[in-house]
C-alpha cells in the first residue's frame, strides 16, 4: 500500500518548495505519493515541469484559499 | 545522466544576484545538470565560517526578499550539493588574497581552485556569471 506524505511548504519562495520536495522524495519509497502544500503560485508551476524533466509522476495540482496543493509520485 | 553542463561564476556581493546565481546552482543540479560554481572577488566572504556581515540588497527586490524571509543563498547552494551532487569551489586568486587558511570556508566549499581549470571545466558549458 503507498504511502502519503504531505510536506507543508507554506510560507517558503521559489525554488524552496521543490526543494522540500526533492528532499522528502529522498525519504519515500518507490511508489509513495507526496503532497506538496506551497503558497508560492510560482512553485506550482515549477515543480511540475521539473517532475516531467526528471521522471516523476504529477497526479494533480489543485487551489484552496491561496494554497496549492501538488501531488506527486516517486516512480523511480 | 547529467543533460548538461553548467557553470556559474559568482563575483558580486549583492543580495539579488548572489540569489539567481544560487537559484541557477540548485534548480540546474536538481534537475540532472553537472554543475560547477566557482566563487570569487566580492561574493567568497559570504562564505566563510565565520561570515557574520549580510550581503546588502542592491536595490527594492533584495529588500523586499529580507522582509519576507526568501531562503537564504547559502541554503541554495547547501542543496546544489546536497540534494544535486553540484561543486562549489572558492577561485584560488581570491583565497590567496584574503589570506583564507583550509577550513576557512563552509564545509560545501571544495578545494580552491585556479582560473585554468576553471575555463577548461567551463568548455562546452552553459556559463553564467553573477
Amino acid at each position: 500500500m503507498a504511502e502519503r506524505k504531505v510536506i507543508d511548504a507554506r510560507g517558503s519562495f521559489c525554488p524552496g518548495p521543490l526543494m522540500e520536495l526533492i528532499a522528502g522524495i529522498k525519504m519515500v519509497g518507490v511508489g509513495d505519493e507526496i503532497e506538496v502544500l506551497s503558497s508560492d503560485k510560482g512553485s506550482a508551476g515549477e515543480i511540475p515541469q521539473w517532475l516531467k524533466k526528471v521522471g516523476h509522476e504529477h497526479l494533480g495540482t489543485s487551489e484552496q484559499d491561496g494554497i496549492w496543493h501538488i501531488t506527486v509520485r516517486r516512480s523511480k | 545522466m547529467p543533460s548538461s553542463k553548467i557553470r556559474i561564476i559568482v563575483l558580486s556581493d549583492k543580495r539579488e544576484a548572489l540569489q539567481m546565481a544560487g537559484m541557477v546552482a540548485s534548480v540546474g543540479a536538481v534537475s540532472g545538470h553537472d554543475v560547477l560554481v566557482f566563487v570569487s572577488m566580492n561574493a567568497l566572504r559570504y562564505f566563510r565560517k565565520d561570515a557574520a556581515e549580510r550581503a546588502p540588497a542592491e536595490g527594492p527586490m533584495g529588500r523586499l526578499m529580507e522582509e519576507k524571509k526568501v531562503m537564504p543563498f547559502q541554503d541554495l547552494f547547501a542543496h546544489a550539493v546536497d540534494l544535486g551532487g553540484a561543486k562549489i569551489h572558492p577561485c584560488s586568486m581570491a583565497v590567496d588574497v584574503l589570506g583564507l587558511q583550509p577550513g576557512d570556508l563552509v564545509a560545501y566549499m571544495g578545494e580552491p581552485m585556479g582560473l585554468t581549470q576553471f575555463l577548461d571545466e567551463a568548455d562546452d558549458a552553459q556559463v553564467w556569471s553573477f
